[in-house]
């Protein structure tokens, strides 16, 4: 029914336009159609310059409504160090441009008005006139001179790369210094990664890609170790970015609006872009403060006004499937404080997602740092043990030796702790040990006993190969028998599988 | 000025009897047996003026679908929050339901329809539409000949551009949805199926269609150049050429040299999918999956693609403007404005558009320093486009002009090109790109001065020339309505684009309330969309103008209603293959000369009078 009413309007439509054209063309019969012409051409001459003013004043009228929103005005100043020139080189462009707009609008409708047909005219016979070719050759071409020399002045400065000096800091402190960080698109979000305390970003390699290691980062570099990936971009006022822009599947493009950057991200190829922000979001809130546009309640959270709720953001904007127009990050400008406070909070992603798992390269092995960590824990330990008094105090466990399961096989990772103990030993040469081995109380109490000491064997015999004479050693197996916590629960068992030596002498 | 008005009638006939070359053409005229019956005449016609109002009306049918489009994402953009269930009957799954009933377009349909939207109006209406009507009426009638070099491969033409019309059209009813990458196509998205449902069996398509259709524009371009250099009547020499015929012959050429580096780069996007090549793919991971392709490079595709597009932008505009200046001309009835300073930028702007590309890819990560030369190069294509502007507007000054549609169109143009050439000249500025890129800002630019321009070009030649296609004028006051509407209308869709990119709002978004730096212009979208589909509505109403006074217009009555001095207004008013029944006209002068000694125009076709000089000569 409602396809047919619309059939009907549109062949009554039609049928209406058709009658308008018909009896137009009857009145101009009957009027004389010499005179319809006349009479037309008045009419029309008039529109053109009617059409004029208002398009003249419409254009102008709207622009200035507009002028908040629009590049490099009021509210929408630039917020970096190389913003300004391109606003002023837009700026620079739109008088000249306008003037022309101006003029060349004007002339045009105009002449169409003056010179309308009228009866008895004939048209001036003017087919050339070679000096105004020349001159309106010449002066567009100076303009553009003006134009490109400017442009090209801006577009070098602003597209340099940072230079060969300058030294990649995660808290850049220097003149030289600044930040480098990544963004990588993916339909349809991106991920970004900072470098962590080196300041370098780690190698990547698309067929290390998969869920857990969504950038493919090679973890055999150690620069990949301490980098994290936040969930927005944070940096600190002043300081000189280097974005290093890259894709994973298709094109997309790295833009951040109130910065004057974009730049597109292209799998296999990576691109960069260089700024400075020069406004903390809070300074760019502020700023947006005094205009009316910005104290309009914000329809996310009407309970603050849209000043208060800005934030700098970064999108796509190279076509890149059906998400295109999601991929939004938030940037966050603060002080060198907030960002150093920031810092603290990021975890590198190797760190918190990947070490110790299945695709760790360094599975087996410690890492230097963690070796100096676990040095320093048991040299603690150890400094405890020997100045306390109390015979009980003695006893210190091994919190990271460990046995392969069921066996008395030490695990690769346990050798790093041995060897801190190979060196207290070397250190006191008087420090004479007891090793016990300890289980929970699963399994036959006997096969425990003997598991229990074959464990602290393996130690000796790692102590002993490592060069520690065998007379500042005993060794022995409890099995069962001295449990530390409750045997009726996961954890209490684990406390009670353990290893432990106790210093009979020092 | 002379105020003494001579109205002299020429006895045309007797002229090009008397002048004209005789090539026997009568002696094996009795019916063209080529022509015989309603399938040769009509459809497998070899007549160039039957082929043009074939390209001319195939045109106006894509001009209809593509605008459709454009308004149904309007929809989407000036009123997201609306059903946009009522279109379901229509457009199927592509409307999605919620619980409440409360339809949205799908965002992958979204992007086909934009996709659609481009490639149908640059290639089908604004390059086949455009260049293929008018090259094709024109270039045999005004260079006075009987027909294209080759009548049949003028056909084929017509044809291949039918069947890219057809696979195209096909594409729109996939499962999968058309191709929606762009009308740009860039890979990898446009490489990858699982990239995108429209780069599966849409992306094919798209494919073959295109290459069917630069099929189509190589053999109509090999036709146009070899007519216009080879079939030039006695006494046509190059510089006696309408400004509308250089305009035709300078688009071939640019068209021949650009469109096969297009199909080499389609080719390689099209191994790249289907052979395991690497042209343009490297070190992807989609789909959970690394890719086997490395070492290629994307941005070689958009090299190979804008070394078309660009020329491909001129390739519209270049016959608009050749239009325009005819049109102008003979309605101002004065001539041209400086003629072989309009040929010379013609050449101008063609050789540049060769060397100005990658001025669309100065954010895509081509090397900084490269930008410069594309910098400066794009900057000079303003200087020919100006001197362009100027000459049109000094054709008007001291004119008697007449404002019929036909003109005000080619005014129209004129005021559209000035808006949208002068934003061209902050985005030919890489600088000030960086922020325009790929924001409503572009979008603003080149819908004024290709697209509406372009459009405005043909309306004027559509209104000037109807009565030489069809011997039938339409109606001038639906022609009036149509032009204001359009003209109002267009600037109230795309001025204020301008406004929302200088915002920075990035163009292609499906919805923009993901941004709070983009969501504060939900009036203005839907004041365009408004604006959008009252335009609409306007050339919906030329639509129906058209058929109707091909059938029920007013029926011409003299060979030359407009007084106009080129050749194609000798031949009867509705010729047939042939053009001229005898002698083929001879020429003796340059074809603007209106109000000169005192007369209303003089056809090219009459001799220079004693010590007359000739205009085109300076």
């Amino acid at each position: 029914m409602t396809a047919l009413t619309i059939i009907l309007c549109l062949i009554l439509l039609v049928v209406i336009i058709v009658q308008i054209g018909k009896v137009t063309e009857l009145a101009a019969k009957i009027r004389g159609e010499e005179e319809v012409q006349e009479r037309s051409n008045r009419t029309q001459a008039s529109y053109m310059m009617i059409f004029m003013v208002v398009f003249l004043v419409a254009s102008v009228v709207s622009a200035y409504y507009y002028k908040n929103w629009m590049l490099g005005y009021g509210p929408h100043a630039a917020a970096s160090q190389h913003g300004g020139s391109l606003d002023y080189l837009f700026d620079i462009t739109l008088f000249f441009t306008g003037i022309v707009f101006i003029v060349t609008q004007v002339l045009l409708f105009y002449f169409a008005w003056k010179y309308k047909s009228q009866k008895g005219r004939v048209a001036k016979f003017v087919p050339h006139d070679n000096r105004l070719e020349v001159i309106w050759t010449i002066i567009p071409a100076v303009v553009m001179t003006f134009l490109v020399v400017g442009g090209l002045d801006v577009w070098n400065e602003v597209m340099a790369d940072i230079p060969e000096d300058y030294v990649s800091k995660l808290v850049p402190e220097a003149e030289n210094e600044y930040i480098e960080i990544e963004g990588t698109g993916y339909q349809f979000a991106w991920h970004l990664r900072y470098p962590g305390p080196d300041g370098k970003l780690g190698t990547r390699n698309f067929r290390k890609i998969d869920a857990t290691n969504p950038l493919g980062q090679v973890w055999t570099d150690e620069k990949n170790i301490d980098d994290f990936h936040p969930s927005e971009i944070v940096l600190p006022v002043g300081k000189k970015v280097r974005v290093r822009i890259t894709a994973r599947d298709v094109l997309h493009n790295f833009y951040l609006p109130h910065f004057r950057v974009k730049m597109d991200a292209i799998p296999g190829l990576p691109t960069y872009f260089v700024f400075t922000p020069e406004k903390t979001t809070e300074e760019y809130r502020q700023s947006l403060r005094e205009y009316p546009e910005y104290q309009q309640p914000d329809p996310e959270d009407p309970e603050k006004q849209l000043w208060e709720t800005f934030d700098y953001e970064l999108a796509c904007a190279e076509l890149c499937g059906s998400g295109h127009f999601s991929m939004r990050r938030v940037v966050r400008i603060v002080s060198m404080e907030e960002y150093k406070a920031w810092l603290e909070n990021q975890q590198s992603y190797y760190l918190s997602s990947i070490r110790g798992s299945d695709s760790d390269p360094f599975k087996d092995q410690l890492l230097d740092f963690e070796i100096s960590e676990r040095k320093q824990e048991f040299d603690d330990a150890l400094e405890q043990a020997l100045s306390a008094v109390e015979q009980n105090a003695k006893t210190i466990q091994f919190n990271y030796v460990n046995f392969e399961e069921g066996s008395a096989d030490l695990t690769s990772l346990s050798k790093y702790e041995l060897d801190n103990l190979v060196e207290a030993l070397n250190k006191y040469d008087n420090m004479t040990l007891e090793l016990a081995g300890h289980t929970d109380n699963t399994g036959d109490p006997d096969s425990n006993m003997a598991l229990s000491d074959d464990r602290a064997t393996a130690v000796y015999n790692y102590l002993t190969s490592k060069g520690i004479s065998d007379n500042r050693l005993t060794h022995l197996g409890y099995g069962q028998t001295r449990p530390v916590d409750t045997n009726d629960t996961d954890a209490g068992r684990e406390k009670n599988r353990r290893t432990e030596f106790k210093i009979l002498t020092q | 000025m002379n105020d003494v008005v001579t109205t002299t009638t020429y006895d045309e006939d007797v002229l090009i009897q008397e002048l004209g070359y005789d090539d026997h053409f009568h002696d094996h005229h009795h019916g063209d047996k080529y022509q015989s019956n309603f399938i040769m005449h009509y459809i497998f016609s070899m007549d160039h003026k039957i082929i043009a109002r074939q390209f001319l009306i195939t045109g106006m049918f894509w001009a209809v679908i593509g605008g459709l489009m454009s308004l149904v994402f309007r929809l989407q953009l000036g009123f997201p929050e609306e059903s946009m269930a009522w279109l379901k009957p229509v457009l199927g799954k592509w409307i999605v339901l919620n619980d409440a009933g409360i339809g949205t377009l799908a965002p992958e349909f979204y992007y086909a329809l934009v996709t659609m939207h481009g490639t149908i109006i640059v290639f089908f209406v604004l390059t086949a539409g455009l260049s293929g009507t008018f090259s094709n009426l024109l270039i045999p009638l005004q260079i006075g000949a009987r027909d294209m070099a080759s009548p049949f491969l003028n056909m084929l033409s017509y044809w291949f551009f039918f069947l890219a019309g057809v696979v195209m059209f096909a594409s729109l009813f996939l499962s999968t949805g058309p191709f929606s990458g762009g009308w740009t196509a860039y890979p990898p998205l446009s490489a990858l199926p699982q990239a995108s449902t429209g780069s599966g069996a849409g992306m094919t398509l798209w494919v073959t269609s295109l290459v069917f259709f630069v099929v189509s524009v190589l053999l109509g371009g090999v036709n146009y150049i070899t007519t216009v250099l080879n079939m030039r009547t006695k006494g046509m020499t190059m510089w006696r050429m309408p400004l509308t015929i250089w305009a035709f012959f300078i688009t071939a050429i640019i068209g021949l040299l650009s469109f096969p580096v297009l199909v080499s780069g389609l080719l390689m996007v099209m191994m790249d999918r289907g052979l395991g090549t690497s042209f343009f793919l490297s070190e992807i991971f989609i789909g959970g999956q690394a890719l086997e392709h490395v070492g290629g490079s994307p941005i070689l595709y958009q090299h190979l693609f804008w070394f078309l597009g660009h020329p491909e932008v001129y390739i519209i505009i270049l016959p608009a403007m050749g239009i325009v200046s005819e049109v102008l001309s003979v309605h101002a009835r004065k001539p041209i404005f400086g003629y072989k300073a309009m040929v010379y930028s013609i050449l101008a702007i063609a050789f540049l558009s060769f060397i100005v590309w990658a001025h669309h890819m100065f954010m895509s990560g081509v090397n900084p320093f490269i930008s410069n030369f594309f910098v400066i190069f794009t900057l000079i294509i303003a200087v020919p486009s100006a001197v362009k502007v100027f000459n049109w507007i000094t054709t008007l000054y001291g004119g008697n002009i007449r404002f019929n549609s036909a003109n005000l169109f080619a005014i129209g143009f004129v005021s559209m090109f000035i808006s949208g050439g002068l934003t061209g000249i902050f985005l030919g500025n890489s600088a000030i790109d960086i922020q325009l890129h790929d924001t409503y800002f572009v979008v603003a630019h080149f819908h004024i001065v290709m697209g509406i321009a372009a459009f405005f070009g043909m309306y004027a030649g559509v209104y000037h020339w109807f009565p030489k296609m069809f011997g039938r004028f339409m109606n001038e006051t639906l022609g009036k309505i149509h032009f204001w509407v359009t003209m109002i209308g267009a600037y109230a869709i795309f001025w204020p684009m301008h406004y929302i990119g200088m915002a920075g709002v990035p163009r292609r978004y499906y919805s923009f309330d993901s941004f709070q730096a983009f969501s504060h212009f939900s009036e203005l979208n839907q004041f365009i969309t408004i604006a959008a589909i009252i335009v609409f509505a306007a050339q919906v109403l030329m639509v129906i103008n058209f058929f109707y006074s091909i059938w029920r217009g007013k029926v011409v009555t003299e060979k030359n209603p407009w007084g106009a001095s080129t050749l194609e207004w000798t031949t009867p008013i509705n010729a047939g293959h042939g053009n001229w029944e005898g002698n083929i006209p001879a020429v003796q002068r340059w074809p603007y000369d209106y109000g000169k000694d005192g007369k209303e125009f003089i056809p090219q076709i009459v001799p220079l009078a004693e010590g007359e000089k000739d205009g085109g000569d300076h």
